[in-house]
């Protein structure tokens, strides 16, 4: 068990940031959120409806930034972007969405040239381009530079104000005005307190 | 459904880029082959009696090299979990990787495969009924595999495992597929062989979705 007792709502236009040491289970809770593990016990709702009881329509309201960029080494940053958001219908919305990580002049580079920072701000395009209403981000900031942190942090304010709502896990201090903090360090199970649970 | 042709495409576009793992398979076909006359001698009967066999057996092992790779890079670099959370349902995420790993793999084999048989003095009978079972076998070889690659996902030495699990789900594809050929240059009609092949795809289209989908679930948790 990595964490219980744990309890808190974001409302539209909302943010959430979590915090708390290495392994109190910050990218377990965003890849639970996302659907892809299942907890032990308890329940996530978004809309009153449960999560796992309409998978689709879950997977239609979240993106997901995980610990991997999902960048291919052959293929350029405009054709992955590109197809991702062709993924999600809104093939049109990678143009902008690589403008908003400032990546239009890297678009026809292959993955394999770009540095990693310039890969996280791909995978932070890819999540832009989707569209979808609720963002789980698991250490957005990783390798970014202040100017693509500036960028990351504007993208993140015009999401929220169209109603969407932002819910990322970092060390890193990232600006999100009026974020409810949780700090998962409080909810550790008690037997594994001396533990470095993962 | 668009978005699983963006999928095909897309995964397509991967494969073709990576021109080792078109080939590879192929010059295995090719090179296992022609080991065939090498082995037993250029004698034209052994030859024929040996041609449907040898060359369904080698297009089986051909295609087994590019299975491990059809998950396991997605997995490697999270294009997985991204896959798993796009709208398209995991089940046709798995029949859109197929449909393009049978394009670079199978779809190959079944180009060369005549110029093959002429080596082999295949019957004249039988060019036909080797193009229409390997037209509709190797889809089922690639269903098969993908089931295989999604459960041996995340294994440690995963490929040859995945040659012992899936080499014996092979056997009824061998089978009916030899069998035909052999019917056909025979003289005898090979539509039954045939058709019991064609059920085979029929089952595998529908169900293999599904298995592969819940091993890839599995494998993510």
């Amino acid at each position: 068990m990595v964490f219980t007792g744990l309890d808190f709502d974001v409302a539209g236009g909302g943010a959430l940031l979590l915090t708390g040491p290495n392994g109190s289970g910050k990218s377990s809770l965003i890849r639970l959120m996302a659907g892809l593990i299942r907890p032990y016990s308890g329940r996530l709702e978004h809309d009153g409806m449960r999560l796992g009881d309409d998978p689709a329509h879950h997977r239609e309201v979240v993106a997901y930034l995980g610990h991997q960029d999902a960048v291919k080494p052959m293929l350029s940053v405009g054709e992955s972007t590109r197809f991702w958001a062709g993924m999600r219908g809104r093939r049109d919305q990678a143009e902008a969405a690589m403008a908003a990580m400032n990546l239009s002049d890297l678009a026809d580079l292959p993955g394999r040239f770009l540095s990693s920072g310039q890969r996280r701000r791909a995978a932070l395009a890819r999540v832009i381009a989707g569209g979808a209403p609720i963002w789980l981000l698991d250490e957005p900031t990783v390798g970014l530079d202040v100017k693509s942190i500036a960028a990351l942090e504007a993208a993140l304010a015009q999401h929220r104000a169209g109603g969407g709502i932002v819910i990322a896990a970092t060390h890193a201090p990232i600006a999100l005005p009026g974020a409810q903090g949780l700090n998962l360090a409080e909810f550790e199970p008690e037997s594994f307190a001396d533990e470095d649970a993962a | 459904m668009s978005a699983a042709l963006t999928l095909f495409l897309h995964d397509l576009r991967l494969q073709l880029r990576l021109s080792t793992d078109l080939i590879a398979p192929l010059a295995f076909f090719v090179l296992a082959t022609l080991m065939v006359p090498l082995g037993v001698g250029p004698e034209p009967n052994l030859l024929a009696r040996l041609a449907p066999g040898m060359l369904w057996i080698t297009a089986l092992l051909a295609t087994l090299l590019a299975l491990d790779r059809l998950f396991q890079r997605d997995f490697e670099d999270g294009t997985l979990d991204l896959l798993a959370l796009s709208p398209l349902p995991l089940e046709l995420v798995v029949l859109a990787k197929v449909a393009a790993h049978w394009v670079t793999t199978g779809l190959p084999l079944l180009v060369i495969a005549p110029v093959l048989g002429v080596m082999l003095h295949l019957d004249t009978g039988g060019y036909l009924t080797l193009e229409i079972s390997l037209l509709l076998g190797t889809p089922v070889l690639s269903m098969i595999g993908a089931f295989g690659a999604a459960v041996t996902l995340g294994a440690r030495r995963g490929g040859a495992l995945l040659a012992l699990l899936v080499l014996p789900l092979y056997v009824p594809i061998l089978i009916f597929a030899t069998s035909a050929i052999g019917a056909a240059g025979e003289g005898l009609s090979p539509r039954p062989h045939l058709l019991l092949l064609a059920s085979v795809f029929a089952g595998g289209i529908v169900l293999v979705p599904f298995a592969a989908a819940a091993a890839l679930r599995n494998a993510l948790e």
